[in-house]
């Protein structure tokens, strides 16, 4: 009890050198007395045991061969071979994107944009990357600072909207690529959407799921407020009937059921897309759900003042509502969307390989017997990084919008 | 009216997901709520159009399939199926189209698989299935020949020199709890008169850590399961499983009911396979059987009599096709399962009649 009075006034009289040295601040914070002493020493202890069983199996035990040999296999699944230059231009198209997006708008995206850019050069220095994927890393860092020379040479007044706009020519253009297009013996020509796999298909599935529930989800948050009956009936009814089901029973639905229901003789519907479908009619309730938060933290003054100006209910909505109740959710959608990236794991329960499939069948190769923790702890670190930039992202948007300041 | 008649058609529909959810998370036991699901589908798949029709507009087979068996099913890394159970994929694929690699593999878990078949989205399920009377009957199933003749089988330390029932006297073997394992276990020690002492345990996983640490002399469950737990094991070199069948585990390809062709074309392509070890005809030597005076020989390559014609394939050597891409039964199994393979698994019972196994295919004729 004394110590926990005393901590203010002891640090106030501290002279200032002491304040602020690495053993003062030791002294402080993890030996103030016996009993915080001793947690600290346990601690340590428990720390470095870990660690080292940890790091032991990482560098004496662990056959960290697998993950080279396979590599091509986790990222692409089994886009052929053949045609990877594809994703490679992909690759490339995004660091133009990049590059141009920094000149565009450079205010607000500048510091995304260094570290973007930053990516290649860093993979580069992966030391298992054949001179191909290296020199091919080398183009798109190249390709970035093109796309920054270029689109200076522009002249563009609504920076913002082109921005938008090559964003959206970007993603068909991507889309194409991964799909081609024409014959089979053609210069692009079409793969399947289920040869799409590994940290490729993990990653599209994330994007499409998160870019096409999002916009559902807000239109399923509006429904629920509206006036109208039908409309707030049928949103309710979807968004209470969706949480109340699993994810993986949408899946195995979408993936062994849905073929029992169409009509004889209707023609497939590709695996990939009804998993996509599936996840996305999932996520949009979830999104629904949050956004209705921001909806009704919204004050009533807000609302009557736009009615007082004479906005129509749609003017209000998008000028007004939306964008302070969006900005006040951010946080909780983030949250839902890197739960989402790890929820597309689930696709591998329905024979799909994503990342997740990937591992699965990698540890059944009979070359790579044994090497599940490798795997696994690989694609565990490829999940970390991605669903940390997200959240990492996130606060900085957060930061920049003032969320939580009014 | 309408909307209460839509909600009841989700709820339908849902409780049916969650029949077939629970069925997989379950033991065999909850078999019948997917067979409940399977029915209900059945009338709206009236098949007109037969199966080879089918995959010949289609321009490949699909193949029911595993991903993640060691040595029966799994990608290679270069993205590439592989593996005993998608080499009989291939064979079917090369007999029809004359190209082993006209196929699509579908991977399937374990109750999943029976539901695509029926849906149509699937021409033949290989996928380590059990031939049993409920799924040949209930499920609307036909068994092909089977191609792995399984078996609940036993796991030692190489060191103990353990190679027979009687050496696990006073043995202590680790198994699960509440399965037939357990109950196989303790009958066939009952009845070979070996005394051991069972650790139970609620999931494989705990089993076969347990083994591996130590706790048991030997662990048990079916032969194809334990050579892909096998490489669980801190060093899978140290264990051997022992040429000794607990129990009987016929694995081998389905098909729909009601397609006689197709079911035919299955069977035929298996049993080409061992038929041509019998000759010893293999895809290296394939070519100087050509103008060989044996009969049986003769028929089997298509030579004379027609055969591939009466299992409605236009392609008078589609049994060449299978041999020279995919080779006769010994090449299939020794190219995914045996000695040159991390698995070396015995041959026991998947060898041929004339060696001591039971693989004893009806003659061509």
């Amino acid at each position: 009890m004394t110590t926990a009075a005393g901590t203010p006034s002891d640090r106030s009289v501290l002279p200032v050198t002491e304040r602020y040295t690495v053993l003062g601040w030791l002294r402080r914070n993890l030996f103030s007395d016996l009993f915080n002493s001793l947690l600290t020493i346990v601690a340590i202890g428990f720390v470095i045991f870990i660690a080292r069983l940890l790091l032991r199996w990482a560098f004496v035990n662990a056959e960290w061969g697998v993950i080279p040999a396979n590599f091509n296999l986790i990222m692409r699944g089994q886009y052929p071979s053949a045609e990877a230059w594809r994703l490679w231009l992909i690759i490339h198209l995004l660091g133009a994107v990049v590059g141009m997006m920094w000149r565009l708008i450079s205010g607000q995206f500048s510091g995304a944009a260094r570290v973007l850019v930053a990516i290649p050069f860093v993979l580069m220095l992966i030391p298992f990357f054949a001179m191909e994927t290296r020199l091919n890393l080398l183009i798109t860092a190249a390709a970035s600072g093109v796309g920054y020379l270029f689109a200076g040479s522009l002249y563009i007044q609504r920076r913002g909207r082109a921005t938008a706009y090559l964003l959206l020519v970007y993603l068909v253009v991507m889309l194409i690529l991964l799909r081609g297009a024409g014959a089979d013996e053609g210069l692009m020509p079409p793969v399947q959407p289920i040869l799409w796999g590994g940290l490729l298909l993990s990653l599209l599935l994330a994007f499409f799921g998160i870019t096409l529930s999002f916009p559902l989800g807000v239109l399923l948050a509006l429904g629920r407020q509206s006036k109208l009956p039908a409309i707030r009936v049928i949103s309710v009814v979807y968004i209470e009937f969706i949480r109340g089901v699993p994810l993986i029973s949408l899946l195995f639905m979408g993936q062994v059921m849905l073929q029992l229901f169409l009509p004889d003789g209707f023609p497939l519907v590709d695996r990939v897309l009804r998993a996509l479908v599936a996840i996305t009619l999932f996520s949009a309730a979830y999104t629904a759900e949050n956004v209705r938060g921001g909806l009704q933290s919204i004050s009533r003054g807000q609302y009557e003042a736009a009615q007082a100006l004479g906005l129509s209910t749609f003017q209000s909505t998008i000028h007004i509502i939306l964008p302070q109740a969006l900005r006040a959710v951010i946080p909780v959608l983030v949250g839902q969307f890197i739960s989402l990236f790890k929820d597309t794991t689930l696709v591998a329960l329905v024979g799909i390989f994503d990342l997740l499939g990937i591992a699965r069948t990698i540890i059944a190769n009979p070359d790579w017997l044994g090497t599940q923790p490798e795997v696994f702890a690989f694609i565990a670190v490829l999940f970390w990084i991605f669903s940390y930039s997200m959240s990492y992202a996130s606060r900085r948007i957060e930061q920049r919008l003032g969320v939580g300041e009014r | 009216m309408k909307g209460m008649r839509k909600l009841k058609k989700a709820g339908m529909i849902l409780s049916m997901v969650v029949g077939m959810i629970i069925a997989a998370c379950m033991s065999p036991a909850a078999g019948p709520e997917v067979v409940e699901s399977d029915e209900a589908a059945a009338p709206a798949m009236q098949e007109v159009q037969s199966t080879l029709s089918i995959v010949q507009e289609r321009g490949k087979l699909v193949c029911i399939g595993n991903a993640q068996l060691p040595g029966f099913g799994f990608l290679d890394s270069e993205g590439n199926f592989s593996g005993f159970d998608v080499d009989y994929c291939r064979a079917i694929a090369a007999a029809i189209f004359g190209d082993a690699n006209a196929l699509e593999v579908r991977p399937a878990t374990a109750k999943e698989r029976f539901t695509i078949l029926s849906s149509g989205e699937g021409d033949v399920i290989i996928r380590n299935t059990t031939w049993t009377m409920s799924r040949d009957t209930d499920l609307g199933m036909n068994f092909g020949p089977t191609t792995f003749y399984d078996g609940q089988g036993l796991m030692v330390r190489k060191e103990s020199g353990v190679a027979t029932l009687q050496d696990l006297q006073g043995a202590s073997v680790c198994v699960v709890t509440g399965t037939t394992t357990e109950l196989n276990l303790a009958d066939q020690f009952a009845a070979a008169g070996v005394d051991y002492e069972a650790v139970v345990f609620e999931d494989f996983d705990q089993s076969f850590t347990a083994y591996d640490e130590g706790r048991c002399d030997a662990v048990t469950t079916d032969k194809s399961s334990l050579v892909s737990r096998q490489t669980t094991l801190t060093v899978p070199a140290d264990h051997v499983i022992i040429n000794v069948t607990l129990s009987k585990e016929p694995l081998g390809p389905a098909v729909r009911h009601g397609d006689d062709q197709w079911f035919d074309i299955v069977n035929w392509v298996v049993y080409a396979t061992m038929l041509a070890e019998e000759h010893g005809i293999s895809s290296q030597n394939v070519d100087s059987f050509m103008d060989s005076n044996d009969p049986n020989i003769r028929k089997l390559l298509g030579l004379e009599g027609d055969f591939c014609a009466k299992i409605g394939l236009s392609n008078a050597g589609c049994f060449v096709d299978v041999i020279k891409q995919l080779g006769n039964y010994a090449e299939i199994y020794d190219r995914n399962l045996g000695p040159d393979t991390v698995f070396d698994l015995p041959r026991g019972l998947n060898s041929l009649y004339t060696d001591g196994g039971i693989l004893y295919a009806p003659p061509i004729r």
